[in-house]
Formats: C-alpha cells, structure tokens, sequence
C-alpha cells in the first residue's frame, strides 16, 4: 500500500526530530561546561511526541508544555538561537533570560509556554480552549503533561471540566515511565493513564510514542473531534526518555538493559527507515539535512554565547502591566522582524458570545421534572 | 444630589453588570454564582442577563478553575474569579502565585494576565478556624499581583471596576460581614483608581491607618476620642499592594503619630510594612513609636467571647492611640 505521506511532509517530521535531537545534544554539552544552569530537563528520546503533533495542527492552535519545554518551541519554529540564548539566561532568549530552561515562551508561534509546577499548566490549557469556544473560534489547545502530573488534583478537577464543558482541548500525557526517579508503576493505581479519561466522560487512547506518524495520526484525529464540539481527548503517548530527569540525574534507578531495549526504538531511525522504505526519501535526503541542522545548532550555540547578559534595569520590567504597554514580541525585539502573526482577540465591542454552556431551557426543564421553582 | 443608597453587595453587583455590558470579554465564574445567585448573592440577576457562557456555576475546584480562568486570561478574556470565600482560595493558590502572579515575567513581557479574584474575606460570625481568616497579608507578599480591600459600598464599586479594567491579576478582599452594609453609592461610571489611599476622616493628632472590615472600628473609635478633644484622623488604604506611600507620609507628617488596625495576625503582617515604610522614610517625623492593633497570634473560635476577644475592636483602638499619645498611663 502506498504511504499516505509526502515527501515533503516526512522530511519536514524528520528534520525537525533531528534539530530537537542534535539541540538537545548541544545543550546537554553545554551545561556541563557550565554555561547553562539551573534544571535542564532534556527530551531526548521524546522527539516524536512534539513533532507529530504539531504537524497534525494549525499554526494559530495553541500549545503548552510542563518544564520539558526545548522540543515543543523548536517544533513549532520557534529560533533555536533565542531558545538557547534563553538557556544560557542572555537578554536575547524568548523571555529575557527571566524564564530559563523550563519557561519558554513564543506567543508568535503559539506557544504558551513551559511550566515548572507539576501539572500546573493543565487547567491553563482547559482555560485557552474555553477562550476558543467562548469566542467561537475552531482552534485547538494541545497540552503536554508527564505521567507523574496525572497523579495531580489539577490534572482530575480540569478533566472533569473539560469533559463537562466540551472544550476543544487535547491532553498528551508524555509516559516516559518514570517521575523524576520514581516509576510510575510505584505510585499509580492505574498506570495507565489514558483510562483515566473515562472517569470524566471523555475520550482517552494510548498512542506509540516512539512513532511520529502514529502520534500525527492520533493528534489529526482528536483536533477534528474537539473541532466539532465533541469535547477534550486524553492521549498517552507511550514514550521514554533516553538520558536521565535532567542533565545532572546519572538515572541509576533504571537498568542498562532496559535504557538498550529502548533505544531500540528510537523515533528518529524509524521515520527514516519508514521514508526509504516507502521509497519518498533517499540516503542522500538525510544526509543534507544532518549538514543542515548541525549548521543551525551551531550557530544557535554562537549566538547564545556571544549575546549580552540581560540589562539590570530589566529587574524592573515585565512584572507589572504598566498602563498603555505593549507586549514584548521577541523575535522583534532581538531581531528586528517585524512579527506579523501576534494573537489578536476581538474587542468586548465586537465580539459576541453565543455559547450557551447550559442552556437556560434544559435546565428549567430539568428543575420542572423535579418539582422545583424557581 | 443625594447619591442612591446601596448595600455593599449591591455595589459589587452594580459594578459586575456595568462592565459586563461594557465588554463582552469579561465572565464571572465561582461556585453558585449562577443559578443559586452567589453564596453571598453578589452575582443576583446576572445570570438571567448574561447567561450561563458569561455567568459560570463551577464545580468544586478551586485549583481547576481558578486555573482555567488564568489560562482563558491568557488568551485576552477577563474573567472575574469569585472565590466562595478566600479560605478556600488557600486551594487555589498554586494557580494564583505561580502562574498569575508570573506569567508576565516569565514570558519575558509577551503574556499578560487581565483578571480578578474577588471573594469575601476576613471573619465570618462564629464560624471558627477555617472560615475565619483575614488573608490579604499572603497575597500582599507577591509582585505581579495587585492587592485591594474596598470597606465602603462606594470604593468596593468603583474599584472592581477597575480591577476589571485593569491588565494585571487583581486580588480583592469584600468583607463578609460587610455585605449587607449600606452605604451612598455613585451611578453609573464610577472607578476608584487602584493604588490610592483616602483619607476617610481628617484629624491632627493621630494618623489612624486601616482597610476593609476594621475602617469601621477605627471610624467609631475616632468619634469617641474625638469627645475626649483627640482629633484622629482615618486613612483608609483601599489598595494593599501596590502601597500609597505617598498618603500614608503625607498623613504621618501631619499628625506625627501613627496606629495601625489590622484584622490579620501580626507577624509578617501588612501592618509590619507599613511600619517599615514609615521608620525608613518618616522617622524624624513620629513623635512617637508606631502602634499596631492586629488580630491575637491564635487561631479564631466559635465561642462568642473568645471570637470577640480574638479581633480588634473601638476600645483595642482607643488604647493603643492613647498610648502613642503618652496619654492616662497606657
Ligand atoms: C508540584 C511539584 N512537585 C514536585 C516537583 C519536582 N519535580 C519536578 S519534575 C518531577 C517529576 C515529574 O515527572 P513527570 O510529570 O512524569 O514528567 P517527566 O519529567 O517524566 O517529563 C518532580 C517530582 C515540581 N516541580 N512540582
């Protein structure tokens, strides 16, 4: 059977799990010659579940992330070079240098940003697809998540939300198997996390992680479901993360044997094999974008290396909204581009708010049914 | 022209349907809000107005939707939290804090966060420990929030509605006992800028400095010492955070003595930043050591004399201006 993709769209996944992969390398290195600090969570390994998605997506979708936050932005297209001056906390990076590795924010491309409170970010999410329907607007919220948030009483009181309310929002929960150094196992009466969902009514599937067209597939499919009003889908993507919880975890909770059998599959290898096989890609393909990319990160590095630190004054910014202040646009700001695709919301003027969450005559009607008045 | 008479409640009520009508990006959601017409029926009416996309019954969640409702911030809408009461928003602080409170910053200027939480706070009558809590101080601690108390019906309008209007986490503290308070309450378009102290009564003797529930004590003590020939005046701070330096010098400078009456515990609490601002900027000014009256370093009971004993009250008051005034050997 002929391959449902492009070449085009395989080799855009491709070269995209390969710049998160080769960035994500860099950064590690990085921080161990001390220029970046702080937590540094890699997501080498995880690939797959930030790249399928996104390209399942429209570029004015929203998307969210936890601490875990390097690969998201670079699928999405956000500069590699402000994300890394970002972590070496220069006045370049997407957030000043105030937010660092685990807050990265690129509100041009829709990125709402990395999170460093376990499972904090998802009632965030409940509330940008409520926005979405409250404006009736078709846009999807993507929310990443790991599996220890799952355990969080945020992550059960927004299900039960969503699911009531029907919000257009997609819940991946990144199952790398492990929080921090505590399999999930241990701490989980039902490790499975997608089973959760039917707890609130609502849609939940486990998804092969590893395979960037499976979780292109599911994600393609849950954004057509909460576009039609629906409701929320939970997905667990069944992943694993190749290096430790973050740069400075040796991660001796884990086998080798069991690090080896995972590495076996390994999403980047496996696209490639998948477009060679289905003859859309050939050796060569691979091999310029492998000079490509090295070349991006490369000079991701260099940039990050030769921006200034953050002025002292910025101290005094971007705490409160002064009256009659814009929003930063980074890539403005740093580059000097003239950012054309900045959210804009209609004005209380103009919109018009035509949602009924709960339709006045149901609920009368149900009272009516119990005997009550009101 | 005589201004309606309003009760607190009815004030707050005034100034949510006011911008409701005005901008259709602003919702209020909480618990009974909706069909139930609020716990403390500030929202009464509004849902048959506005309807149940604008006027939102939340379950239970106090993390969840105080979450969701930042997020929905985030992306331009201007939600309006009601907390039952703000012992239950300690559930939702995480969401309050961590992301409110920071968003701006951590986004390096790209996000911004417009929203309300509104709820009562402060004692109830006889509802013990984990109902009666003036918590302000808590929130008061952290940049990126704004910090308000309103104690009279007008100040509780005017300033929700600029809360509502404006671009940052606003946190307002309403007087659960202070609902069914009536007071002359301005129609129409009438917004208390945040930040601005009032001096609610003048007087050159003493500076008496408050908010919220206690601005009626300090007011019933100011009458009394006043037939004891002490002029005390009332500055009502209004907004906690940020701090109107400016009217709190400006009164001490005048009066030269100071007492500060507070509903919360002592330590940590605003009443110690007040000090502070004042022994920093003012000292050559005080005549006399500041005076503070806070709520006793206990937890609140339900019997009725301890409750009482617990708070501040008009003759905790009267003493502790006595005693920066060096008067009958307090
Ligand atoms: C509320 C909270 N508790 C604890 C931590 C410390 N912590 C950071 S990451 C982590 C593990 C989370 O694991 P998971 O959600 O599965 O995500 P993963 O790291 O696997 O991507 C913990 C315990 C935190 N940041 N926030």
């Amino acid at each position: 059977m002929a391959s449902p993709y492009s070449k085009e769209q395989l080799l855009t996944m491709y070269r995209k799990m390969y710049l998160i992969r080769r960035f994500e390398e860099r950064t590690g290195q990085q921080y161990t010659l001390g220029k970046i600090a702080g937590f540094c969570h890699l997501y080498i390994g995880q690939e797959a579940v930030a790249v399928g998605p996104n390209e399942a997506i429209r570029p004015d979708d929203y998307m969210l992330s936890a601490y875990r936050d390097h690969g998201q932005p670079l699928a999405r297209g956000s500069d590699a070079g402000m994300v890394m001056a970002e972590l070496f906390g220069r006045g370049t990076g997407y957030s000043k240098g105030k937010g660092g590795s685990m807050h990265i924010f690129d509100i041009e491309h829709h990125f709402y940003g990395g999170y460093g409170i376990v499972g904090g970010q998802i009632p965030l999410a409940a509330g940008m697809a409520f926005a979405s329907r409250y404006r009736n607007e078709d846009r999807v919220t993507v929310c990443y998540f790991g599996d220890a948030a799952a355990n969080q009483g945020s992550f059960h009181e927004t299900l039960n939300m969503a699911s009531k309310w029907k919000l257009p929002v997609i819940y991946i929960c990144e199952n790398n198997r492990y929080g921090m150094g505590t399999a999930i196992a241990r701490t989980s009466a039902v490790p499975e996390i997608y089973k959760r969902a039917s707890a609130y009514g609502m849609r939940g599937e486990p998804v092969d992680g590893m395979d960037c067209l499976k979780m292109y597939e599911a994600v393609k499919d849950a954004a057509a479901y909460c576009r039609a009003g629906k409701g929320p889908v939970l997905l667990e993507a069944n992943t694993y993360r190749f290096r430790g919880h973050s740069v400075a975890d040796p991660a001796t909770y884990r086998s080798k044997q069991e690090v080896e059998e995972e590495r076996k599959n390994d999403p980047i290898p496996k696209l490639r094999d998948y477009a060679i096989k289905n003859k859309l890609a050939v050796d060569s393909d691979f091999e310029a974008i492998d000079e490509e990319v090295k070349a991006q990160v490369d000079a991701a590095v260099k940039f990050a290396d030769e921006s200034p630190e953050p002025a002292l004054e910025e101290l005094w910014r971007d705490t409160i909204v002064e009256e009659g202040e814009q929003d930063v646009r980074p890539r403005e700001r740093v580059l000097g581009v003239k950012v054309t695709n900045w959210p804009k919301y209609p004005s209380g003027q103009e919109l018009k708010v035509t949602w009924d969450l709960e339709p006045r005559e149901q609920a009368e009607q149900a009272d009516k049914k119990a005997g009550l008045s009101r | 022209m005589t201004m309606p008479e309003l009760m607190y409640r009815e004030a707050l009520n005034q100034a949510l349907a006011e911008e409701m009508e005005r901008d259709a990006n602003v919702f209020l959601i909480g618990e009974e809000v909706g069909r139930y017409n609020g716990a403390f029926k500030v929202s009464q009416g509004l849902l048959d107005r506005f309807g149940s996309a604008r006027i939102i019954d939340a379950p239970i969640s106090e993390l969840g939707f105080t979450g969701m409702s930042v997020g929905a911030a985030m992306v331009g809408l201007r939600p309006v939290v009601e907390m039952m009461t703000w012992n239950f928003a300690i559930l939702a602080m995480d969401q309050i804090v961590n992301n409110a409170a920071k968003l701006r910053h951590m986004s390096g200027g790209q996000l911004r966060c417009p929203i309300v939480f509104r709820g009562p706070g402060g004692a109830g009558g006889r509802l013990s420990s984990q109902h009666s809590q003036a918590l302000e101080a808590n929130y008061a601690h952290f940049p990126g929030l704004k910090v308000i108390a309103p104690a009279t019906p007008a100040d509780a309008k005017g300033m929700l509605k600029a809360a509502i209007r404006d671009e940052n986490p606003v946190i307002m503290f309403e007087g659960e006992r202070l609902y069914a308070l009536k007071g002359e309450v301005p129609e129409g378009e009438h917004v208390v800028p945040l930040g601005k102290a009032d001096v609610k009564r003048e007087g050159t003797d003493v500076t008496i400095i408050t908010w919220s529930r206690m601005y009626y004590f300090c007011m019933e003590a100011a009458e009394q010492l006043a037939k004891e020939g002490i002029s005390a005046e009332v500055l009502d701070l209004r907004t906690l955070r940020p701090l109107d330096e400016e009217a709190i010098l400006a009164s001490v400078r005048k009066t030269n003595r100071v007492v500060i009456v507070e509903e919360g515990w002592a330590l940590a609490g605003v009443g110690a930043s007040v000090v502070d601002l004042i022994q920093s900027k003012a000292f050559d000014d005080l005549d006399a050591p500041v005076g503070r009256v806070t709520g006793l370093d206990v937890n609140m009971s339900y019997a009725a004399n301890l409750e009482n004993a617990t708070q501040p009250d008009a003759p905790k008051i009267i003493d502790a201006v006595k005693k920066v005034l060096y008067r009958e050997g307090a």
